[in-house]
């Protein structure tokens, strides 16, 4: 089988005083994987988020990117090794607008991100892939408005096109629906959906309906370990799991 | 050494009651006051005008100088201070230098610029030796050190066998829910305000022999308080006493010893300590 | 010409009025001779809080002690002035050298930690700087200050004339060299980068910019930059003394820009003239107590909210 794997950890552990936040997890994420993490609150999913993109130092254990192993380089330089996450609070920059903030972003991943004689966009590939950004993720419209301003779907969306500006190899997405309103999740699931295959994918999500539309495979974390891992059909019928999750109240929309 | 020692445990033990104000509201209202030494500032000439102009003895000033800087606290926290909590630390900060200018600028012109002398009570003055002079105690700073001790330690029973003080811990920590479990928030700050206030015009009362009086005074300590502040922490009571009485000897020992350098020894370490662990050398939270 | 990149390059080039403000500054020393002095003194403020707001208006970093880099590039250009050449450019160049390596160097200190912990950063380095220049006095002159800086003459031609004449178009050409440069800065992608770590410190590094890097090299500028109008301010007025590193100085620089608001670059020239025409005002009225009046201007404002202070129709809302 030619899969790759192009993130992975082993035996990650980390521990804050007393409380072992993540527990000797091990996982593997493929070339093209559209990988689910689910567990119930504070099973420890957006902390393992923090330690892959190096936000927390581990207590041990190591991650490996792309065959190389990461373990003690700076987020930044995850970043540019083509590992990038979304935030499940909105983390924007209220004092630019979509459109500075996208050209910003795409002119660092171009190299371009130190130059400081030359205006922003002289370059006209920033141009160029900033208005593909703005088109796919429907920004279009309001591309000069400050951020500040933006109502929460479109400021969702913001943060989304912010991470593919990165051109991200692997792309981890933390709650990406959270909190936006019945009426625009179609448009944030499209463009979930509609990410483009040579990207791989680990998504933290509570909502089961996007859980089961997208992913092809999932892992499921309790307490800071992991419990186990499937396909989503294997998942939902998986007792333990319905037991630890699915099981209070089912999935919530 | 010894002898400095014991002046530098007295010049911290002051600085603490000083700068404890300071420390809680940072804590607990998140809001940078550089105006604390105005407060300090007022203590210190209450009692100085009091005891020239109204002849009220020295002791009667120093309980007098609390409740008369408590109640400005109060009354320029409702009024002032509570409309800028919400805004960011730069406008606080301009804030609080603003009104430590009109301090400064206000008393010059009432009282005028000259240091004022406070004359001590005669049981006051003095000085013991002991050890064939290896440690000598001026009576004076030994009355400090007993007094800013007692206060301190009543500070503590305060915050921690009292239901006041449990609210006040309890709003530091996290406002919000402390709000939410019906702590009047508004009023922990009001009382905490003035009594931080009350605090720092007892110090200046006290200091004003030892430190001097006059209308810079709120400028030149201002960074003392701050540093006292920023090592010590905002969470609890022994960081910013370890800090003050850190300071203090560091202060005395360094001017002795050094005297070509002074106070270029305190600002260095402070620096260095705040760049080793830009929390605070003893606060457990990164705040 | 797309709309994306129209949309991109109207907010990076420069305004028509920008051009026609600079016009008018420039001629200031041809329309009002006898104010050369002053227009000159404003202008190095200006060069000052500009400097100021590259670290405050667009990295997001509350100095109060930028006075330092000020005080550092006054006595440099001095000493250098008196003791080896009195060439200005040449002095210049050396005093922005200088503060510059100071400013590297002390950008160490306000990468990390609180608001708080920066501001007893940047005050601890300009108090120590100042106790430096009392202390050692045999350099400096202590107390006294630095006298007796007498400057050659720029380019070789133009002679410092009593009545300022040089000064003004001295001051006015650096100021404008550092304003062109500036103006690129701020909007290129790393000046833009600088505003988003003022944002979003966290996303900033989440988006794969190095924040430590970037902060070094705008504080640095800054530094550079402040110490470049210490300079003048030495060679204009021919000497240096202890309150270049004032607090004062630090916290009048700081409410300049606050004045003419953070992060739009003209934010530095207009506060640095309303502040001094403010003043002028009110110190010939009372000399002895501006600082009250100063003070509860700041008050006032403060409690305005600085946002509004150039929108009058905004001071009857609730914030």
């Amino acid at each position: 089988m030619s899969e790759d794997i192009v993130l992975s950890c082993k035996g990650l552990v980390k521990r804050f005083g007393g409380i072992t936040a993540t527990d000797k997890v091990n996982l593997q994420l493929l070339r093209g994987a559209r990988h689910a993490l689910i567990g119930p609150n504070g099973a420890g999913k957006t902390t393992l988020i923090n330690l892959f993109t190096g936000v927390l130092p581990p207590t041990s254990g190591s991650i490996r990117l792309l065959g190389e192993d990461i373990s003690h380089l700076a987020p930044h330089q995850r970043v540019q090794r083509g590992l990038v996450r979304t935030f499940q609070i909105n983390q924007l920059f209220d004092g630019l607008t979509p459109l500075q903030t996208l050209a910003m972003t795409v002119s660092q991943h171009l190299g371009m991100g130190a130059t400081a004689l030359r205006p922003l966009g002289h370059d006209p590939r920033v141009a160029k892939r900033c208005e593909n950004l703005l088109s796919q993720f429907h920004l279009l419209e309001v591309m000069d408005q400050p951020t500040q301003q933006l109502a929460y779907g479109k400021r969702r969306l913001l943060e989304m096109a912010i991470a593919m500006a990165c051109e991200p190899s692997v792309l981890l997405l933390d709650e990406p629906v959270a909190g936006v309103p019945a009426g625009e999740r179609e448009e944030l699931l499209r463009t979930v959906a509609a990410l483009p295959a040579d990207v791989s994918v680990l998504l933290i999500e509570h909502d089961m309906d996007l859980v089961f539309s997208f992913a092809k495979s999932m892992t499921v974390m309790v307490n800071g370990a992991v419990l186990t891992e499937g396909t989503p059909a294997e998942m939902a019928a998986d007792a333990r799991v319905r037991e630890v999750y699915l099981g209070h109240g089912g999935g919530h929309g | 050494m010894l002898t400095l020692l014991f002046d530098g445990v007295a010049y911290g033990m002051l600085l603490f009651i000083l700068s404890i104000g300071l420390a809680v509201t940072l804590g607990l209202m998140n809001f940078i006051n550089l105006a604390h030494g105005a407060f300090a500032m007022a203590g210190g000439y209450t009692t100085v005008l009091l005891m020239q102009h109204a002849g009220l003895p020295f002791l009667l000033c120093m309980p007098l100088a609390f409740v008369f800087t408590a109640l400005l606290g109060a009354v320029m926290e409702a009024t002032l201070y509570r409309r800028m909590y919400n805004k960011p630390h730069l406008d606080q900060v301009l804030f609080s230098i603003g009104l430590t200018f009109m301090a400064v600028a206000g008393v010059d012109y009432f009282v005028g610029s000259t240091q004022q002398l406070v004359q001590l009570p005669e049981f006051l003055k003095g000085r013991t030796e002991l050890w064939d002079g290896a440690l000598g105690m001026g009576h004076y700073r030994l009355a400090i050190i007993a007094v800013c001790a007692v206060l301190t330690l009543v500070l503590q029973l305060l915050l921690v066998r009292t239901r006041f003080g449990s609210q006040l811990r309890a709003a530091v920590d996290n406002q919000r829910v402390a709000a939410g479990l019906g702590i009047d928030v508004n009023k922990v700050f009001l009382l905490t305000f003035a009594v931080g206030s009350g605090l720092a015009g007892l110090g200046g009362a006290l200091g004003a022999e030892v430190l001097g009086l006059d209308p810079i005074f709120p400028l030149k300590f201002m960074i003392y308080f701050l540093i006292v502040v920023a090592v010590g922490g905002t969470s609890g009571l022994t960081g910013p006493l370890l800090a003050a009485l850190l300071l203090g000897i560091a202060d005395v020992a360094g001017k002795y010893y050094i005297p070509k350098l002074g106070a270029f020894i305190v600002y260095s370490l402070m620096i260095l300590i705040l760049l080793w662990r830009p929390q605070g050398l003893f606060s457990r939270s990164g705040k | 010409m797309n709309r994306v990149a129209l949309s991109l390059s109207l907010a990076t080039k420069p305004l028509w009025w920008e051009f026609a403000l600079w016009a008018f500054l420039l001629s200031l020393p041809l329309l009002l001779p006898t104010h050369a002095l002053l227009i000159s003194e404003i202008t190095i403020i200006a060069l000052f809080a500009m400097s100021l707001d590259l670290i405050l208006g667009y990295s997001g970093i509350v100095s109060l002690g930028h006075a330092a880099f000020f005080g550092m590039g006054a006595y440099s250009a001095a000493l250098f002035a008196k003791y080896i050449n009195p060439d200005p450019l040449l002095g210049l160049a050396v005093a922005t050298a200088v503060t510059a390596l100071l400013g590297a160097f002390c950008s160490l200190g306000v990468l990390r930690g609180s608001d708080l912990t920066r501001l007893m950063v940047t005050l601890g380095v300009a108090l120590i700087l100042q106790e430096l220049a009392n202390k050692l006095d045999f350099i400096t002159g202590g107390a006294d200050g630095l006298q007796g800086v007498v400057m050659g003459s720029v380019l070789g031609q133009f002679e410092f004339d009593l009545m300022g004449q040089t000064a003004a178009w001295y001051t006015l050409s650096i100021t404008l060299a550092v304003f062109l440069l500036l103006r690129q800065v701020v909007v290129s992608p790393f000046g833009f980068s600088l505003q988003a770590i003022r944002d979003n410190a966290l996303r900033a590094q989440a988006i794969g910019i190095p924040v430590h890097a970037r902060l070094i090299a705008a504080y640095t500028l800054a530094a550079a930059l402040a110490g470049m109008a210490g300079g003048l301010q030495a060679q204009t007025t021919g000497f240096a003394s202890l309150d270049v590193f004032g607090f004062d100085r630090s916290a009048d620089v700081l409410l300049m820009l606050v004045i003419g608001g953070t992060g739009w670059l003209w934010g530095g020239i207009v506060g640095a003239v309303v502040f001094k025409s403010l003043h002028s005002i009110i110190s010939a009225w009372t000399p002895q107590y501006w600082t009250f009046w100063l003070g509860l201007f700041l008050v006032l404002l403060m409690l305005l909210g600085r946002a509004r202070l150039l929108r009058p129709w905004t001071w009857g809302r609730r914030a």
